[in-house]
Order: structure tokens, then sequence, then C-alpha cells
């Protein structure tokens, strides 16, 4: 039994308890009935009930949600066509410099990506709000989105789109009709991506914030340095639920389509 | 046979559907296509071929639109197409990738054209189904590609560049994807399309094979210039250069120098005596059935197994065995094997009668049964040279290549009456069921490659690796090529 010893599940055990114990801790303690975060008193759910009382973490959640939808879109259609135009343009001058500055902003501390916006806001005159942080998650999180669409791309047939204009089709009408429905899943999971991203931001959104808009994670941040109460622990879960649910419905679209699409060639190939 | 022959290219008044006209297309330094001119008529099927790199497959994008012409103009039924862009040519591609759109049901591929043409519902119906009846595969219309074999998805492909009807079909390697034995079947499926459609095709494939079943005329290409354009019979049997006769089917080549050979059967009969007495005829009767029988022949020769045959074929052998023993055991001892000759057995009237590497040899045309005329090609150091009916006099003095078929050299254990007539070692024997192809070594070191249709089963067959065999073929089986 050389696959399970003793070394081997002792560092995956180590390992896991790294990543997941303080999740597991604050996921039971945001069940606990005591207003003291660290003494357990009881299983209850009666903080959950609480957050949903509380209008403002409500309206906060509204704001994050509303900016992530707005700026993960925005950035999909920007990353998706920046994607495009790297793969397919060719070699032109300064191509180079060009992709280097689309993924540079995947490095820059995220201090500085938000400072200079908020220089930028402020020189242009722009009232600080929820459509300033748009603005900003929209420009960090489309280099993400196109980073997954361009790998897609890359091993993307170009006969296809070849196919598509022999045929009679625009090169619009190509992209739209041929390009478009074969890349989705990419778009789609730069799309979530994006919007993840956006949802736990916490740097960027407070130097590009208003008073107006509060963010979830600007409202938890603040709310902690005021101390921990148990609410915060039960939006936490939450949100841990929420991603939780999302990745691993995704992942079963992906094998379903895979295991699938093995099926039917492997019937091809019998019928063949 | 009253059918007229299909060539649009030998009327001088048929107008070419496509022309290229001094087509130069370079891609930075390189010059893919150079300043390349080519005619291709209604309902042919033209076959572009050559190795990779050769620019056949840039021609065919340029055609496509796909690829700008640098310097010329294409012609597409007599209307320049350089600035036409893909999506507005007549002409469809079928990709060797085939291209399906893998998100679209099979119906939906072939209807895909028709749908941009903004053809009306029921006639894209009707077009489709007729599309899928042409190509079989009415039954599997609702699948998408990934649930098809290969060789259904090159149907598709075919159909969906066919349901335009296109004024032009380009083909890019149509049936590299598939085994040999379906891409055999498809072979003749697609001769059948075409002739059913009417389409002129033109593929891109750089297997001669292929070229040379579906084609009505190819073009065989090399480093962006057209080497020889014509029909498979021709390029086979008379190639223009050597390169052509290398790339296409197997190919024996002597290159040596050209020596005008005289015109005059009477000079050569004149002063017969003692060439012609040196003449190694081992068989008379033989000798005297030359004169009936000169011509190339694919066949097997008669004399290959005659009754004797085996009794005569074993007179060489110990000489071979004896050789085979000197190099495995004496050659330790006794050193090198060129003093080996003088220690064996004097030669007997066999191999007294065997030609000498004399200059003498030259005299060998006396012969009546060959051909007058032609050339004489010498070949190699202490070899006659080899007697070429279809050499060119003028071609005295200059360096030449001879070029012959496999199938036309014949291999015997005996000496045959054939005006080329070399002695050699069989040493490989490729065995492909229906043929055999034999490599023979000559004096000299040359390998010759000898092809015998195997009508006889193995155990009929008397030669075998390491046996002292006679190339032979005749004075028109070969074809003189100039570089």
């Amino acid at each position: 039994m050389k696959r399970t010893s003793w070394f081997n599940v002792t560092s995956l055990t180590l390992g896991f308890a790294f990543l997941y114990l303080p999740m597991i801790i604050l996921v039971i303690y945001s069940f606990n009935e005591s207003r003291l975060v660290t003494v357990w008193a009881g299983f209850s759910t009666k903080w959950y009930g609480e957050l949903f009382r509380d209008q403002e973490f409500l309206d906060a959640a509204w704001v994050t949600l509303k900016v992530a939808v707005f700026s993960s879109t925005l950035a999909t259609v920007l990353g998706t066509l920046a994607a495009y135009v790297l793969v397919r343009a060719g070699r032109f001058h300064g191509r180079t410099l060009f992709s280097g500055m689309i993924y540079a902003p995947l490095v820059m501390p995220e201090v500085i990506t938000g400072l200079s916006l908020l220089l930028l806001f402020i020189g242009i005159g722009l009232d600080r709000g929820v459509f300033t942080i748009v603005l900003a998650h929209t420009t960090f999180s489309m280099c993400y989105v196109s980073v997954v669409v361009s790998s897609r791309l890359a091993t993307f047939d170009r006969a296809l789109e070849e196919a598509a204009l022999d045929l009679g089709c625009s090169a619009f009408d190509a992209f739209r009709l041929v390009t478009l429905p074969i890349i989705a899943p990419a778009v789609i999971s730069g799309w979530l991506l994006a919007f993840t991203l956006s949802l736990d931001d916490l740097v960027i959104a407070s130097f590009t914030t208003g008073p107006s808009a509060t963010t979830l994670p600007i409202k938890i941040f603040s709310a902690v340095r005021l101390g921990v109460s148990p609410q915060i622990n039960a939006l936490s879960t939450l949100l841990i639920a929420i991603v939780t649910i999302g990745v691993v419905t995704a992942s079963i679209i992906t094998k379903r389509a895979a295991v699938a699409q093995a099926r039917d060639e492997q019937a091809a190939a019998r019928t063949a | 046979m009253a059918q007229t022959v299909f060539a649009p290219w030998t009327e001088a008044d048929q107008k070419p559907l496509i022309e290229f006209r001094n087509v130069t297309k370079r891609f930075g330094e390189f010059t893919a296509i150079d300043d390349l001119s080519l005619k291709i008529y209604e309902k042919e099927f033209f076959a572009l071929l050559g190795p990779s790199g050769c620019g056949k497959t840039t021609m065919m994008r340029m055609l496509a639109g796909f690829e700008t012409v640098t310097e010329g103009n294409i012609l597409l039924a007599e209307q320049d197409i350089n600035d036409v862009p893909p999506n507005k040519r007549p002409v469809n591609m079928m990709f060797q990738s085939y291209a399906l759109f893998p998100h679209l049901s099979i119906w939906e591929n072939i209807a895909f054209g028709l749908r941009r043409e903004g053809r009306d519902k029921a006639f894209i119906d009707t077009r489709v189904e007729e599309m899928l009846r042409l190509t079989r595969l009415t039954r599997f219309a609702k699948r998408k590609p990934h649930q098809i074999s290969g060789g259904q998805r090159q149907r598709v492909a075919l159909a969906r560049s066919l349901a335009k009807a296109p004024k032009l079909l380009l083909l890019d390697e149509p049936l590299g994807a598939l085994d040999r034995k379906l891409r055999e079947e498809t072979q003749f499926e697609l001769m059948d399309i075409q002739e059913k459609t009417g389409t002129t095709f033109v593929i891109v494939t750089h297997d001669q094979e292929e070229a040379m079943t579906v084609a009505s005329r190819i073009a065989v290409m090399d480093e962006g210039r057209l080497v020889q354009v014509d029909t498979p019979g021709q390029i086979y049997e008379a190639p223009n250069s050597v390169y052509v006769a290398d790339f296409i089917g197997d190919v024996n080549l002597f290159p040596g120098k050209a020596r005008a050979r005289p015109e005059d059967t009477q000079i050569a009969a004149a002063a017969p005596d003692q060439p012609v007495s040196d003449q190694p005829v081992p068989d008379q009767a033989a000798a005297d059935q030359t004169a009936t029988a000169p011509m190339a022949e694919p066949a097997p020769s008669p004399t290959a197994t005659p009754p004797e045959g085996p009794t005569v074929a074993r007179l060489p052998a110990p000489d071979a065995k004896g050789d085979w023993l000197y190099d495995k055991i004496f050659r330790r001892f006794l050193g090198d094997r060129t003093t080996a000759p003088r220690r064996l057995p004097p030669p007997n009237a066999e191999e007294l009668a065997a030609p000498k590497p004399e200059p003498a040899a030259t005299a060998q045309p006396a012969e009546p049964a060959i051909k007058p005329g032609g050339i004489f090609i010498d070949w190699a150091e202490g070899q006659p040279p080899i007697i070429a009916a279809g050499g060119d006099p003028a071609m005295d003095g200059r360096e030449v290549t001879y070029s012959i078929r496999p199938e036309k050299v014949t291999i015997d254990t005996v000496r045959p009456d054939r005006p080329n007539v070399y002695e050699g070692k069989v040493i490989d024997i490729a065995y492909l069921g229906n043929i055999s192809t034999y490599h023979v070594e000559l004096a000299g070191g040359r390998m010759v490659k000898a092809q015998m249709v195997n009508a006889r089963r193995l155990a009929n067959r008397p030669i075998t690796w390491e046996d002292t065999v006679w190339v032979g073929f005749t004075e028109t089986a070969g074809v003189v090529l100039e570089e």
C-alpha cells in the first residue's frame, strides 16, 4: 500500500487544513448563538435573519451586484475583442508591446491601479459612485477575460472562419455566426471570472467609490474595524455558498459536455 | 470508339474558366509563386501536384481569395477577380480539415451558404435534401459533425461546398485524413460527383496516385513554378524533366553522356563481323524472335521461366556462392576482393558470351531488330551504352538522363534478347502481393529497379536474393531527359 503512505496522508491533510480551516471556522461560527465571536453558545440561525433585516447590508449587496454585472459584461466585450485582435491580426508593428500592455494590469499592484484611477476621476471631474467603480472594475478584469479568450482562440481552427467567408459571410457575420458560438464557453468563463473578481474586490473599489456607493467588501471591512459581529460571519458564509455553487455547477456542465462528446465520438467510430 | 475525348485544352477557340496571367506571390522576401501562367477549362478535374512548400496551396488560396496576388492577374470567366473578396466569389472550397461548423448540425452546415445568399426556405430545403442524397448522408442530417465518422465528415464538407453550385470547386487535400481503402473509394465518388454536377474541380494534393486517378490534367509544381502541365498519361510516360519523372511514380535514372547513333542501319550492318560474333546470344531461336517483339512490355518476359530455365540459371551459381564464400570467410585471410577472380576457375562458355567491358561494344546497335537512329548514352565506365531510340541525335555530347520505369524493365535468369541488357545481382525484393520490385545491383554498384507482375504463385517464382540476373529493356521503353 505505497499510495497511502503516512507521509502523503499527513501532508494532504495539513495542506487542506491550511487552505480551508479558516473558512470552516468562519462558517461554524456564523451559526453561533452568542454575540461573542469566539465563544460557542449553541446552534442558531438568528444572525442570518438579522442580516436580512439590515437595510445597509442589503443596499451594499445590491450595489455590489450591479457593479459586478455591468463591469463583467463590459469587460467581456472589450476583453474578447482585444483577444480576437491579438490572435487574429497577425504580426503588426508594436504587437508585442500591445499584448504586453493588455497583460500588464494582471501584475500591477492594485493600490497603484486604484490610485491612478482615482486621480483620473478627480482630474476629469467625474463624480465617484457606482459608475466609477464599474469603470475601474472593467479596466482590471478585462485583461483576465482577454487571457482566457485568447488561449481558446489560439487553438481555434482558422479554417472555420475562412469556410464561413467562403460560403458568403461578411467578416462580421463570420465572427457572429461561427467564431462566437464556438468560443462561447471561454467567453462565459471569462465573464464568470470577471464577475467574481468584481464581487470580492476591496482595494480598487475603495479608491474609486464615493459616499453614495458602498460595496459589500467595503461594508464588511469597515464593519470589522468596529469589531467582528456574527452578522459578518453569516454574510461571508453566504458569499462562500454562492461561489461554491457557481464553481461546482460550471464544472459539472463542462464535464457533462466532455463526456457527451466522447460518447458521441465513440458511437461515430463504431458506425464508421 | 466514337466517343469524343474530353480535351478542351487542345482546342484553340476554347475559353478558359480560370486564367492565371503572370501571377507572382511573395510573402516578404519569399517568393511562393513565380510568374506563373495557367489556363483551366470548364468541367475539368485539374490537379495541382507537388511536394509541400511548392506553392500549390498558395495557388488555391489565391483562387479562393484568402491570399492577395502580388503581381499579375487571376481571371475567372474572363473577369479579373483580384479585388473580389472571398465571400463575393462564385468559388467554393473544401478545406483539408473539412472546417465543419461544430455547433451546427449536418443539415445546417450544408444550408449555411444558401442561407447567407438569402434564399427562401423552400429552395434551401430542396437543395439541402438534394445534396444529402448526392453524398448519401440523408440519415445523418440531424447529427452534429463530431457524431459522424471521418469519411462521412468528408462528404459533408463536399456537400456544403457544392450546395451553392459554384462555378469552381477547390479541394485542398480532400482525402488526406482518410485511410487507404476509404480514400480509393472516395476518389471514385469524387469523380462521379464531379461528372454529375458538371462543376470544375481544382484539387491540391501531394499524393501522385490520387492525382493520377482523379484528374483530367495534372500540373506538377516545384518552388512556385509549373514544371509540367499535362494529362496523367503524358506526365507518367513522357515526363519533361528528371524532376517530374522522379516525382511521379518509381523510376530508374541513368545520368550519362549522349552520343548520336547512326541513322542508317546499313552502315552498322556493313561491319558486323567482329561485333556481331561478339554478341552474346545464348539462344539463337530467341534472337530470331526479337524482330517481332521489340516493343516495351511491362509484363514479365516469357524467357523468365523457360522449361530448362532452372538448369541454365544454375550455371553461374557457383560464382555467386564462391563470391559469398569469399566474402564470408576468405576475405579475412586473403584480403581485398579485387584479387579474387584470378583464383576462380576459368570462365565457362556462358560467361565468355557475357558483354565485355570493351570499347568495341559500341557496335552493339548492329542488331537489326533495333530501331535505327536515336542516341547512345554512356552512363558508366565498362558498361555498354544505353540505346535510346527516342533520343534526339542533336543531343550529341550533352549530359542527359535516361529515365525508365521499373515495370518496363524485365528481369531474367538467362540473358534475354533485348537491346539493352545488363547483368546484376538481386539485392532486395519488395513483395507487394500483386507485383514484386527487384532491386538489382549492376557491376559498378548502380541499383536498378525491375518490376514483375506476380502472375504465378510464390513457389513458382525462380528469382531470389543474391541471384545473378539480367535486367533488360527495349530501346523505346525509356525517356531521354535533359535538365
